[in-house]
């Protein structure tokens, strides 16, 4: 009897999942892209749900080039219909959506991230660094007296005589992640191309090779122990500084200023973040954050539109509205209203169209 | 034997000796077995005290949330009679903060003091009149969560020395917050919001119920295909299958499938799921399929003992009154070792519960903040809704990982709970 029964309710329960597999159509807006956009992506989709009784929006964080990949991948209910990015679209990512016919993209800058770099408020030093001093400390290989070797630099003090007698112990982000391809080009290139050596060979490679030579030392992190990747999860690298006061974290702005009582900023070239200097671009390494949207899906899947002007209005990525309240910088007014009339009146997105 | 007395009669004084000594060796030994097993164990349950106690440790405190009392007033002109969804609500609880507040004006001031009050407190107000429309035009207490940071002061995870500039709540705010309580409309209540809503920006108004039920969807759709073919499967290769080179076969790739791991099985369903059959990401079918597809080898494997050890005596009395082959198998086999079947399956569903990487890749990680419902309908599971909350940078999110995690923990004990009952209740030995 047990077992027929047991059968039985397997049975029906089968016959539920395969009846019910293809009835429903998607009425929910999809959304993938950057950890860094996720949060702000996540404020505005419960708004948008709390404030109209839409169904919530799925919102998953895969990386900029994980959702860039994923959002490419074709047109219709099986695709998502925004992705989040910590940097502007690539010419291949743009190319990889046409191939696949996703052909009308609007673009939408929503508001600036610092990269933070801090230490546990328990530390004695005050930290400054340039950037060429970053570059120095993080990179695999540098050039000392003229000759690229392998990062002879074990403590900060022998970089630079003035900083710390400390070990160099920096806590960044894998390679997957957003955050690691911002600091990447916005620290260590820039602090890369500031020493004599890269200026000398930029005169005497052609442009091509001088590129890739960037790319190959510049870009490259060391991996003998002294920058450690901590994985995506940022606020594991908050609780390691806590725990020891001589090392260094890299991650998004938004985790120095939910932990400002724990974690104090190191400055960049004499700059330390918060709201106005990343907005006026006085501190040096932040980044552009975007949505893309494909036009083709708006009027399509119910809510898209609303959902767009709940993003782009005053109430939300405003300078009074929720997203700076989770650590967003946001754009000038005009910078906004551009914004705003770009995803109103769908403007595609014309940046590699020659 | 008879010559024992003998010999022992012929013992020596220093054989005697070397003979007790070896005796005391083997105890020793039996002794030093018995420490090692002893400290073996407390070395594990050591480690479990240290786990549990480190995660209750973080994690207690988001079982309480702070809360105060509104006194809302809920008039015509913000709110019509005739469609209470699209009131005021956002001005409703504005005037109520302010109406505890009056000497506050400055705007950016009033700002703040609003900002006290959880985001979410309008949308419950809402609800509140929509349920029942006769509060319209009149004046009622609600209990409403306060916002995250001024929750963390209350439960003295900020401190009152710490400088203003670096701590997330202003000592304006504190000041509010002292007002209040000594008129004592904070209060602190059980924390249901973490059980019944579903998932939030707001670490104050986040709940597990989206993930709870995404992962029942996703256990529901997962035993109701391995449950079947693991069975079928065990069944035939144990009663019906001919012992050669291909059957050998077989067994070796169940034994080795067992032991793959979970994230390969991901894989396999983002390729065949998403990519060759079109199903939507982030759905509870899928990833139950994608389970299905990990534990289906543990039941075929703890089928297959369970079947084994019923006795051969039961099928050849079967067989010798008659009865087929399916009769055999369906009238008095599967019933005998169904106890051991279904312990087995409960602890394959208990880890499958826990599985956290093949879901990740199938889109099961992503943030909805509605309810949820159906096997279709994209959700969360628990696993990966810690994920995501481990990786939220508010601070309340910190002791919810580790009470999400507490709830977790708490399925999980409740179903190896079940395992353990069937087993004793129904286990038949022979």
């Amino acid at each position: 009897m047990t077992l027929k029964n047991s059968a039985n309710i397997v049975a029906l329960a089968l016959a539920g999942v395969v009846l019910a597999a293809p009835a429903e159509a998607r009425d929910r807006i999809q959304i993938v892209g950057s950890s860094t956009v996720f949060p702000y992506t996540q404020a505005v989709s419960e708004e948008f749900a709390n404030a109209t009784g839409n169904p919530a929006p799925v919102v998953e964080s895969t990386g900029t080039g994980g959702g860039m990949r994923i959002f490419c991948a074709g047109i219709g209910e099986g695709h998502p219909d925004l992705t989040g990015a910590s940097r502007a679209m690539k010419e291949s990512e743009w190319e990889l959506c046409q191939e696949n016919g996703v052909t009308d993209i609007s673009e939408a800058l929503i508001g600036y991230d610092g990269l933070s770099i801090a230490v546990s408020r328990e530390a004695k030093d005050d930290w400054d660094l340039t950037e060429t001093q970053l570059y120095l400390g993080l990179a695999a290989q540098v050039p000392v007296e003229g000759e690229l070797v392998d990062n002879p630099y074990r403590k900060w003090s022998d970089i630079d005589s003035t900083l710390p007698d400390i070990a160099i112990q920096v806590f960044g982000p894998p390679p997957t992640s957003g955050t690691r391809d911002a600091f990447v080009e916005l620290a260590m290139e820039d602090g890369c191309e500031e020493l004599d050596f890269f200026a000398q060979q930029k005169e005497v490679l052609n442009s091509d090779d001088y590129k890739s030579l960037v790319k190959e030392t510049c870009w490259r992190m060391r991996q003998d122990g002294n920058f450690i990747e901590a994985g995506e999860n940022d606020n594991l690298i908050v609780q390691r500084l806590q725990a020891d006061a001589t090392a260094l974290g890299i991650f998004g702005y938004s985790f120095l200023y939910e932990n400002e009582d724990v974690l104090k900023a190191v400055r960049v070239n004499g700059t330390a973040p918060d709201f106005e200097t990343i907005a006026d671009g006085s501190y040096d390494i932040a980044r552009p954050l975007f949505f893309y949207v494909k036009n083709a899906h708006r009027g399509v899947i119910p809510g898209l539109e609303e959902f767009l002007a709940e993003y782009v209005s005053e109430n939300a990525f405003g300078p009074d509205g929720y997203l700076p309240e989770r650590g967003l910088v946001v754009l000038s007014e005009d910078g906004r209203e551009e914004v705003r009339n770009a995803i109103v009146n769908r403007n595609e997105m014309t940046r590699y169209i020659n | 034997m008879s010559n024992l007395p003998a010999n022992k009669s012929v013992e020596t004084g220093n054989q005697q000796a070397q003979r007790e000594v070896r005796i005391r060796q083997r105890y020793a030994s039996d002794r030093r077995l018995r420490y090692f097993g002893l400290g073996a164990v407390g070395i594990a349950l050591g480690f479990l005290v240290l786990l549990v106690s480190s995660i209750s440790y973080s994690g207690y405190q988001a079982f309480s949330q702070t809360h105060v009392v509104l006194e809302v007033t809920i008039d015509t002109d913000k709110v019509d009679a005739a469609d209470p969804f699209k009131g005021n609500y956002r001005g409703v609880v504005r005037d109520a903060v302010r109406a505890v507040f009056p000497g506050v004006t400055n705007r950016r001031q009033l700002r703040d003091l609003v900002g006290i009050v959880s985001s979410g407190a309008q949308y419950m107000v809402r609800d509140r009149v929509v349920a029942d429309p006769g509060l319209i035009n009149t004046t009622f207490l609600i209990s409403v969560p306060v916002a995250d940071p001024v929750d963390q002061f209350h439960k003295g995870n900020i401190s009152r020395d710490t400088r203003e500039s670096l701590r997330r709540i202003s000592d304006q705010e504190i000041e509010w917050y002292d007002q209040w309580v000594s008129a004592g409309a904070i209060e602190s209540r059980f924390n249901w919001a973490l059980i019944f809503s579903s998932d939030s920006r707001y670490p104050e108004l986040a709940g597990l119920k989206g993930a709870i039920a995404g992962s029942f969807y996703a256990l529901l759709v997962c035993i109701a295909i391995s449950f079947p073919v693991g069975i079928a499967a065990a069944v035939y290769l144990e009663e019906f299958a001919p012992k050669n080179r291909w059957t050998n076969l077989v067994e070796v790739n169940i034994n080795n499938l067992a032991a793959v791991p979970s994230i390969v099985f991901g894989l396999l369903g983002l390729a065949v799921f998403l990519g060759w059959f079109g199903l939507p990401r982030s759905v509870p079918l899928v990833g139950g399929m994608t389970l299905a597809l990990m534990t289906l080898p543990t039941i075929v494997i703890v089928t297959r003992v369970a079947i084994s050890a019923v006795p051969p005596s039961i099928r050849e009395a079967a067989m010798g009154i008659g009865a087929s082959r399916h009769q055999v198998v369906m009238h008095h086999v599967l019933p005998l070792s169904l106890p051991g079947i279904m312990t087995g399956t409960i602890i394959a569903m208990a880890q499958a519960l826990g599985e956290t990487a093949p879901l990740l890749l199938i889109g099961m990680n992503a943030f909805i903040a509605g309810d949820t419902g159906g096997v279709m309908d994209p959700s969360t599971a628990l696993p990966t809704q810690i994920f995501i909350w481990a990786d939220s940078p508010e601070r309340g999110f910190v002791a919810r990982t580790s009470a999400a995690i507490m709830v977790l923990l708490g399925f999980l004990i409740v179903m190896n709970g079940i395992a353990i009952y069937l087993r004793q209740k129904f286990e038949r030995r022979w």
